[in-house]
């Protein structure tokens, strides 16, 4: 088993899932305790319409889904703002015409059809070094704006109060959702559209249910999610399943886990 | 002579098209200890939130217009330097699905952000306040745990801890037993002894009101009546404010 890890593509696979393990549950603990677990499926719809527009265009698709994801989730947090809709109706609006213009564009071209729908999968075996060096960038990142967690944490336990102190709250809001299309945006090619939302939502549900503080459930939910990437790696590579699917259902049985075993 | 601990002109605010205050002008000394008390959807809360420089709301109804003008200890509110200032919210649908302690709440009213680590001096601060609030046995405990008085403990600690020189209290006795209220009372008058701080108190309890307010504020909408308490209760004002007086407030004022 251990030789398999030897092999380059494998070695970039696990460094891949570590990577995005780790930031989606890190900026899941926020989405999950906001409410807001539906931006992850809407962004990760709205990085697909990216993709596609990236393959038309006969662009690398990940430059062209992260400015178009991005903007997606500044005008999700706009929308949400401006009007009493609520989160949930301002991210479907925006899901739905994410996933309408991608449908459309992948109708506009014939012949690129399959390249999308890796994308709607994903495939961890298949990452690049230039993915690879994009994480690692969005990591980077993460972990120098890792002094604003407590304000993030501050907003999220009590908006109003966190205003009276003269926080920017609103500032943070939109920097927030524009490091989780960032973050979806990068683990598309990893676990795919259709599961994204399962790497923001999973971990850090499983770290709320044994965690006494926010401190606590962000330091579990990181470690959930990247530990949960080596035995879902080990059992696509073994029962030749997608590598996606494996972890995120490792994911979920860590999940389950916590709920039987809660005190 | 320095600046009174609130002024407030010609202060308007409209949700939309719902005029929720209307031209509220009044002052308040420091250490005056004021309470407000009106209807629901009076405008106290909103009144409370304008000195916070929280006026603008959310956009529910279409657009806030405010008018008016406001100064806290001669500032703006929203330049008051934010460690003057405790504020213990109104009981609202507060999420308690947040994991944390007690003791991290009281310490965040300190640090005007969240802890991911309590240092020894901040645990130490905190456990004083809590202390004196009467709430040191729930320093530890989880927070969606605690019982509505319980909270209300916490939540006033939180706003103590940073020392404030004005306090904003929105509703503070809510689920609060008869023994906490009067303990909140006790608290908040050994506070403001020891400190000189100005107390502005919105509450429904117009008993306690007329016993430890040295002012009392009747709102609806507009200033209805604002002074001392044995001018400011009294049968008229109280009918212009509620349109008309229940029996409950007859017994509260029968004694006089
Ligand atoms: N952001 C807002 N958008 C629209 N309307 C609002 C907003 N905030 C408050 N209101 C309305 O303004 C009115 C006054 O609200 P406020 O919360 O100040 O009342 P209150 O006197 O505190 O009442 P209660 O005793 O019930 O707490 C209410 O009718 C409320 O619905
Ligand atoms: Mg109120």
């Amino acid at each position: 088993m251990l030789e398999a890890f030897q092999l380059p593509f494998m070695q970039r696979a696990l460094l891949a899932g570590l990577l995005v393990g780790g930031l989606a549950s890190y900026l899941g603990v926020l989405v999950v305790q906001r409410r807001l677990s539906f931006l992850g499926d809407g962004l990760a719809h709205a990085a697909f319409a990216g993709v596609a527009l990236g393959l038309l265009l006969r662009q690398e698709p990940l430059w062209v889904a992260i400015p178009f994801a991005v903007g997606i989730a500044l005008l999700i947090t706009w929308v949400r703002e401006q009007s009493s809709l609520g989160d949930d109706t301002a991210i479907g609006i925006f899901f739905a015409v994410s996933v309408a213009l991608g449908v459309l564009l992948i109708s506009l071209r014939q012949g690129f059809a399959p390249d999308a729908v890796a994308y709607l999968f994903g495939s961890i075996l298949t990452v690049t070094p230039t993915d690879l060096q994009v994480m690692g960038l969005l990591a980077l990142l993460m972990l120098l704006l890792a002094p604003l967690w407590r304000y993030w944490a501050y907003a999220t336990f009590d908006r109003e109060l966190a205003l009276a102190d003269r926080l920017p709250v609103l500032r943070h809001d939109y920097l927030l959702s524009a490091l989780i299309a960032l973050v979806v945006v990068v683990s598309v090619k990893v676990v795919g559209v259709v599961l994204i939302a399962a790497f923001v939502v999973i971990p850090a549900a499983t770290a709320r249910l044994i965690s006494q503080t926010f401190a606590a459930m962000t330091v579990s939910a990181i470690l959930i999610g990247t530990l949960s990437v080596l035995p879902g790696l080990v059992a696509a590579y073994t029962l030749d399943v997608p590598a996606g699917s494996a972890i995120v259902l490792t994911q979920a049985l860590l999940f389950g886990l916590a709920l039987a075993l809660r005190r | 002579m320095a600046a009174p601990a609130v002024e407030i002109e010609q202060y308007s605010v409209r949700f939309g098209e719902f005029q929720a205050l209307q031209e509220v002008s009044l002052e308040v000394p420091e250490g005056a200890f004021v309470a407000i008390v009106g209807p629901n959807g009076a405008g106290k809360s909103t009144l409370l939130k304008a000195l916070l420089g929280l006026e603008r709301g959310s956009m529910r109804d279409g657009p806030t217009r405010v008018v008016g003008r406001i100064r806290v200890f001669g500032h703006p509110p929203r330049e008051v330097p934010p460690g003057w200032v405790g504020y213990v919210p109104q009981v609202k649908g507060f999420d308690r699905s947040f994991p944390a302690l007690a003791i991290e709440v009281v310490v965040s009213g300190l640090r005007r952000h969240w802890p991911f680590r309590i240092g020894r001096e901040e645990r130490r601060q905190a456990a004083e306040v809590l202390e004196k609030v009467g709430a040191l046995h729930l320093a530890n405990r989880r927070l969606g745990g605690l019982s509505g008085g319980e909270l209300q403990r916490v939540y006033l600690a939180r706003s103590l801890i940073r020392q404030p020189r004005l306090l904003l209290l929105d509703e503070p006795a809510t689920g609060v037993d008869v023994v906490g209220e009067a303990d909140l009372y006790r608290h908040l008058e050994a506070y403001q002894a020891e400190r000189g701080a100005t107390i502005l108190m919105i509450t429904h309890d117009w008993e306690a009101a007329q016993h430890h307010a040295s002012a009392v504020l009747v709102l609806n909408r507009r200033v209805v009546g604002y002074g001392p308490p044995e001018k400011v209760l009294c049968h008229e004002c109280l009918s212009q404010a509620f349109g008309h007086v229940g029996h409950a407030h007859q017994v509260v004022l029968g004694g006089r």
